[in-house]
This record gives C-alpha cells, structure tokens and sequence, in this order.
C-alpha cells in the first residue's frame, strides 16, 4: 500500500509555500506567484528549458546564489529566494 | 593599398590598436592587421587590471603614465569598455607585508601616486569577505579596470577615424625591411613595421628575448557587491618577478557586470590551452584563503592565456637595431593592458622623433641587441 | 561512497539505464552518475506516467548492484580515466573524483530553442521544457497551452499535458505537408513508431494539429498573455496560458568532446559496438544521432554488452538498431528546420538570455568568438547552450570548442583535493 505522502512546507521570498514531495523549487516558486529571476537588463524571466541547461531558473537555495532550481526537489524548511 | 604606407602594425590587440591611434593621430598611413580580428590574443584572456607596479623605478614610470592615460581616456571609452576605477588593494599578511606596504606607499609617493594606508580594521571594513586577521593593506584609488576587448575595439575604431585602415584577417609570415608578407601570398610595402604580436612575436622574430609565460583565470557568475575593489596579494610581485619558478598569488578581480575573475598563476614552458590541474588548484585554494566565502561561488569558466615575458621584466617598445624599419611593441608580461596607452605614445614618438613624456631608454630593444649586456644598454 | 568503477556511465536516462543495468548483469563494477533528482533523464522523467517500458527498466535498475550517483554533476575530467563530479548539499558543495576503466557516454540530448520577439516571457518554455516542468509540480490542470515548434516531441508534449488536465489549444508543426511526404513510406515500414504515432494522435485528437505553422511572438506585460502564429501566411492570435515552444534535439556532446571523442556533423562517431574513437570510451543514445527511446535502450544494451566483452552478442541488437536509424533519419529530414523561423526575430530580440544581448549587436560580428568577446553573447552560464543553437540557425556560426568546467562549478570543486569526498573519506564540508 503507498505510504502517505505529506506535503512539504518550505519558504519562498518569506512566504510559507505546501507542496507534495518530489516538486522541484522551481515548481514550488511559480506555485507561490513568484518568478525566478530578473535578467541582467531587468526583465522578469521564468523557467524555460526545465532541465538545467539554460540557468533562467536560477535562485537563492539556503542563502547560496545562482541554484538551478529546475533539479532541486524541496526539503522541509528550505529557504527559496529569488532575485 | 598594398604600398605606401607609412606604418604596418602588426597585432590588433590592446598594444596595437593603441599604437594605431598613436600613429594616426600623428598624420601617419597606417595599416593594422591580424589573423583573428581585434583584441583576441592576450588582450581577451587577461585580467583588464590598471595598475601601478614598482618591480623596478622603469616599470614604475611606465605604469604610472599609462594609468594616467587611461583615466584620461575613461570618459571617451563606451560602457562596454567597462572602465572603472576601481583602486587596487594590496593585501598583508603580516607585520613583514606592512614593512613593504610602507615602503611602497614611499616609492608611489615620490612618482606621485597617492595612496593610502588600512589598517586590518579599516582593510575589514572596505572588503568584508576578505579573511579576518590579516594585517591591513595599501589602497592606490587611482588604478582601474577595464574590459580589455572592447577597450582595443575603441582604440581601433577611433584610429580608423583618423584614417587608419584594418585590413582583412590575414597571416604574416615575414616582416623586415619595410616589406611585411602575408600568408595568402600578398605583401605590404611600408616605412615601418611594429611588431605588436604579444607571446607571438617570436614567430616573426625567433632572435627576440621574449618567452611564454602562461596563465590561468577563473570568472564567476553574478555577485555584485562581493568584492569591491581589485585585491592582490603583495607576493604577487615575487611571483611576476620570478624568471624561472611556476607560481600562484592571490588577484581577485571585480567585474563591472558583478562577476569575480580569480587569477593568478605563472608558468613557462606550457605551450598549449590545456590546463595544469596542480597550478590551478593552488591558485583557486590560494583565493579562498583570502576570501573564504569564495568556495560558495559558481565558476562559468575556467581558461589559459599567454603573456609575453622578457628577461627583465621590461617591455620591448622602440626600434629593434638590426633593422631601420621594425619597431618592436611587445614583451609587455602581465602589463600589456596597462601600459598600452604609454606604449602607442612610445612607438609614435620613435617614428616621429617627437619628446615623450617619460625617458624610453629602459624599454628600448637595443639592451638585448647581440653583444650588449642588458645592464650596459641601459645608458645607450 | 564507492568511486571507483569498472565501468562508469553518465546519463541516467534510457540509454544510461540499459548500459547501467546490463553492465551490472554482466557482473561488473557499475556507477551511474545523473545531474536529476531521480532517473529516467527526459523522456521518462519521474513525475508523469511512465510507459511498462520505463518502468521495467528502471525496476531492473533498482533491483541491481549499480551504484546510483543520483545528483551528481559532471563537470571536468583531468585525466584519462577519472571524471570530476559535484553535487549541492544545503549549504555547501560536495565534490569527488571518479575512477573507472570503462566510461559510457550517455548525455542525451536537449531542445534547440529558438528566439522571437517575446520568447523571453515567463511561461514561454521548451515543449520539454514546460513538460519537465509539470512533472516536476507545476499545476496544468485547466490551463490554456500552445504546443510549437517541430518535430515529434511535439506530439507527445501535447499528449502528455492533455492528461494532465491542460486545454491545449494547437499543435503548431513548422514542417509543411509536403515535407511530411516521404515519411509516410516510412512510417508504414515500422509498425511500431505508426502505432506510437496513432496513439499519440488519439489522445491530442481534440487538438487541432496545425501544419506550416510557426509562432511569429509571444505577447504579455510580466509573463505570457498570446501567441501570434503564422500559418500558410496568416497570422492568428492565440491567448494562453503556456506557450511549449522546441525545435528538434540539440545532443550533449559537450562531455565527449571535452574528453577527446571525435564528432562529425555535430554527433559523436562510434562504431557498431557504440565505441567512439577514444578506446575506453563508448557514447550511446541520442549524442550519437537524435534517435529516440527505442534505439537508446539498443545502444545502451550494445554499448554496454560490448564493454563486458560480450561484442559478440550484440549482433542481434546491432541489426534492430541499423533497422531503427533508418526510420530516423527519414523522420528527422520530413521535419527538416526550415529558415522561417529566422523571419520571427528582429534586431531587437534578445538572442543570448543568459546577458540579454540582441540580435541587432550580433549582426556586425564575424562569429562565434567574436561574439563572445565583443557583445558577451555565450559568457552567460549556459555557455552557450541556448544561444548557440540559436546563433547557429541564424547566422550558421560553429560553437567553438568546449572548456572545463562543463557545467557552472563551485569554486570549491575547481579547488579540489582539500574537501574531496572519495571511497575512505567521510563528506568534507568546505564552508
């Protein structure tokens, strides 16, 4: 019988975000209404090729910069910022 | 035109586009050619670093006037350039370094660079990610960065301005005599030549004293903020210094984009791209000694470059006495982009006869020409 | 953490896998090292209903002896038979160095994403792009998605999200119908690949498959509000919610080329036996030739027989993938990239995201490492993965030759030896 998955509970840009596990963070950062990045001109840019090629997706992973956050599945507590 | 020019610049670099400039600006037909287009030698793989050195009172005199140069220039370069003046920190280790902290601030001093003394307060302070514990630093505001690339790309468009012309990309097989040969059989009649070809120069010139010293350069990605001003440890003068040992020393460089460019290492006898993995990691270990949040950084590139080193740690800038035509504008080391600007005046006041600004005796070739000494050339 | 391998494969997904799993079944010392938080690489990402196929390979995977390096990145090999790998822990990096005999290359392949005014929009991705994406947790349920670009990927893009609740508007294939021609030959002769097909097409059979259509722009304020296609030369706006936008495969050859392997057209060469033309060395899958899952799993198992000495074996294999590439390559010239594409972007669309440089600015440069030098197109993490596809359709410019780190590395992976993980050691932290 398969286990009962409970929901994640991390913290984008503050705000508490409940995801089921096996959700990447850059799943979890459009969840919460945010966006990845801001490009070096300014403009808002989301995820694009979802398989850590083309760094659009690019956080702040418990405070370390520049995460593909594409290929992190969130952990309990995980603290996401984005730019 | 295939004759009738007055200068062949060979080399598109930062030495010779700023020769270029020198020369047109001066009325002079002038030529400049390169097989891979403008500022890909040295010029695209070093740190863009403006900085006043005093391995020797020649190599402080030429520093100093380039780095005045480029804060001249610096309105006139476009934001690609990236030019900023940054200032360079010259971190100490201990109470040793502050000895020659102080006693560098005296040399600066008497060539009028003024430059200040921090204590490890003050050093904590200015650059917080730098290691807790070292023992202050001597800041020179006046150095600066630039982007070397489109730096030589301005250089060459405002020649071009005056009337300079870059041919299309072509390989010189020979140049002496006035007469320069390309590789796709064409030839190139002209009063004089200027070797500016960097690490390559031997290969139009196998007689001159000039050897490869490779090096090594890290970028990262964005982090504004982490560093603020261009950190060299004080052992980076021993380690340039060196004409036979491979070495590292810690030079950390912030890009205007926010990007890190860690460097720095020596070696001789590497003639290829591929990269030392003992050297490199001694470098990058070294770096985060310095800065120990550095580790946490992410690394885009990683790439090797040549510079082009003389037996005394002096460029080759004048007429090369073998021969009427040739002037040489090369062995610049780890200071090409620095002293570039000093170095197209150098070679316009040799093709003009003009009075430049510093004594060019130091630098002139003839100190290696065949049956001189170099101390004896000194006074020629 | 074992590091060192008789054999070493890079790849997780279905060419990675077979390798991995019939090296292992051969009684040899397996690792597998994959970047994904599980295997399975692109076509059989976690998250989505995997076909039997998948999933027995992967059960296969789970019940052998293969040690799994699930999160590891490549990202350098300094020497012939050592690989360089991290991965991110919470606060810090890990890093190692793997030993090995035998390597095989299985890299797979990404999308060739093209630009146009817009396409930096948020919720303009890839078709697999925005597929991984809802695999990975992004709801789609009810939500209004173009499906674009070429080739099959598009097909089964569509019919996945369709499952998963999402309203797909249009397929919109760039390939005329003339093009589509020779494949129907083809196709009849696999009965197989027809079926796929035909499934595919049920389950998008409420979704207008639209042929010589192209995107022309996305429009939106923060993120995508419509689509302008253009189809046999009118143009239509489209509102969405997702626009799922690739252009063929592009093959990871970066690794194989860093090491040395030889590559012709863009694809690395082997032989029969998947061997490249470094002796240790064997590549399988779609770094090989775009080929799809069924001639990944024969190149994996063939690769892999052929370095467990088992070449002999192979034969059967060998003929059933000679037969599979022919289907392949008369697939890939039917959905042949035709130049309309670079009708869409003008000098004011951005070309290289990684440092928003425009297209205008590269006009005036001679090539790749002009480029590069001069406008900072290709100096971005990405190191040119997506811009250079781009700069390759529009102006036929070669990406030139790859450096190390093959991947943006922590700077305390390229400091190696002082906090190294390796067989006897425990993790070293290094913040």
């Amino acid at each position: 019988m398969p286990e009962m998955l409970l929901p994640i509970v991390l913290t984008v840009n503050g705000a508490a975000v409940r995801v089921m596990p096996g959700t990447t963070v850059a799943a979890a950062v459009l969840l919460a209404g945010s966006t990845t990045r801001n490009s070096v001109r300014g403009e808002i840019r989301g995820p694009l090729c979802g398989m850590g090629i083309c760094f659009e997706c690019r956080v702040t992973i418990d405070g370390v910069p520049h995460q593909r956050s594409c290929q992190v599945l969130c952990t309990p507590r995980m603290q996401v910022a984005t730019s | 035109m295939t004759s009738g020019w007055d200068v062949v610049i060979i080399g598109a670099g930062i030495v010779g586009t700023s020769c270029a400039l020198e020369c047109a600006a001066r009325g002079l037909r002038t030529a400049v050619i390169d097989p891979a287009g403008v500022g890909s030698g040295a010029t695209a793989a070093g740190m863009g670093h403006i900085v006043v050195m005093d391995d020797s009172p020649a190599q402080l005199a030429l520093t100093r006037w380039s780095q005045v140069l480029w804060r001249d220039l610096a309105a006139k370069l476009p934001p690609e350039a990236e030019y900023e003046a940054r200032g360079t920190l010259w971190v100490a280790t201990d109470e040793e370094d502050l000895v020659e902290v102080r006693r560098k601030q005296r040399g600066y001093a008497a060539a009028g660079v003024a430059t200040e003394v921090l204590d490890s307060m003050a050093l904590a302070e200015a650059e917080p990610e730098l290691q807790r514990g070292l023992a202050g630093a001597l800041l020179v505001p006046s150095d600066g960065i630039v982007y070397p690339p489109c730096a030589a790309e301005h250089l060459l468009r405002e020649a071009s301005r005056l009337g300079a012309k870059m041919l299309e990309p072509q390989r010189v097989i020979a140049a002496k005599r006035g007469c320069v040969r390309l590789k796709n059989g064409g030839k190139l009649m002209t009063r004089h030549i200027v070797n500016a070809c960097g690490a390559e120069a031997t290969e139009l010139m196998p007689e001159l004293p000039i050897r490869k010293r490779r090096g090594h350069l890290v970028i990262t990605d964005r982090y504004p903020g982490f560093v603020h001003h261009q950190l060299v440890e004080l052992g980076y003068i021993r380690s340039a210094h060196s004409v036979t040992t491979d070495s590292v020393a810690f030079n950390v460089q912030p890009r205007q984009t926010g990007q890190l460019l860690i460097g720095s290492s020596r070696e001789y006898g590497a003639e290829d791209a591929t990269i030392n993995y003992p050297l490199l990691q001694a470098m990058v270990q070294r770096a985060q000694m310095y800065l120990p949040a550095i580790r946490n950084l992410q690394a885009i590139r990683v790439w090797t470059g040549f510079r082009a080193a003389t037996p005394d740690k002096l460029p080759l800038i004048g007429p090369w006495p073998d021969d009427d035509s040739l002037i040489l504008a090369t062995g610049h080391e780890g200071l090409g982009i620095t002293t570039s600007l000093a170095t197209g005046k150098l070679v316009a006041a040799a093709l003009t006869g003009e009075k430049p600004v510093i004594v060019p005796e130091p630098y002139l070739p003839a100190r290696f020409a065949q049956g001189l000494a170099a101390t004896e050339v000194l006074h020629a | 953490m074992k590091t060192t391998f008789e054999i070493v494969v890079v790849g997780a997904g279905p060419a990675g896998i077979a390798a991995a799993v019939t090296a292992a079944e051969s009684g040899r010392s397996v690792g597998l090292v994959d970047d994904n938080p599980a295997p399975g690489g692109q076509i059989w990402r976690a998250g989505g209903c995997l076909p039997a196929a998948a999933r027995n390979w992967i059960n296969r995977l789970e019940q052998s002896l293969v040690e799994r390096l699930q999160g590891w990145r490549v990202f350098d090999s300094p020497e012939r038979g050592v690989l360089r790998v991290e991965r991110n822990r919470s606060t810090f990096a890990e890093h190692a160095e793997l030993r090995f005999e035998k390597l095989i290359l299985a890299t797979g392949a990404r999308e060739r994403l093209l630009p146009f005014p817009g396409w930096t929009l948020p919720n303009v991705m890839g078709a697999g792009g925005l597929d991984a994406m809802v695999r990975g947790g992004l709801p789609i349920e009810g939500k209004r998605v173009v499906v674009a670009g070429t080739g099959p990927l598009l097909l089964a893009v569509a019919a996945h999200l369709s499952e998963r609740g999402a309203r797909v508007l249009a397929i919109c294939e760039q390939a005329s119908h003339r093009q589509m021609v020779p494949l129907a030959a083809q196709l009849a002769r696999q009965p197989g690949k027809l079926w796929q097909g035909v499934q595919y097409r049920w389950r998008t059979r409420r979704t207008p498959y639209r042929m010589n259509c192209r995107p022309v722009s996305a429009q939106g304020d923060e993120k995508l509000k419509s689509v302008v296609l253009e189809e046999n030369g009118k143009q239509q706006v489209m509102e969405c919610d997702y626009l799922a936008c690739g252009f063929h495969l592009v093959p990871n050859t970066e690794l194989p080329e860093l090491l040395g392997c030889r590559l012709e057209d863009g694809f690395v060469s082997t032989n029969d036996l998947m061997q490249t033309s470094l002796q240790n060395v064997a590549c399988a899958g779609e770094p090989t030739g775009i080929g799809g899952v069924e001639i990944a799993l024969l190149e994996g198992r063939i690769a892999a027989m052929a370095v467990c000495g088992r070449g002999r074996e192979a034969h059967g294999l060998i003929r059933k993938r000679r037969a599979a590439r022919g289907f392949v390559s008369a697939l890939s010239r039917a959905c042949g990239l035709t130049s309309r594409m670079r009708e869409s972007a003008n000098d004011e669309t951005i070309v290289c995201r990684c440092e928003d440089v425009l297209l205008g600015s590269l006009r005036e440069r001679s090539g790749w490492r002009d480029a590069k030098l001069h406008t900072r197109c290709g100096m971005g993490p990405c190191q040119g993965r997506v811009c250079g596809g781009a700069v390759e359709y529009l102006f036929g410019w070669h990406v030139e030759s790859v450096r190390p780190p093959l991947f943006p590395s922590f700077v305390s992976s390229l400091a190696g030896s002082a906090a190294q993980t390796n067989d006897s050691e425990h993790i070293g932290e290094t913040v």
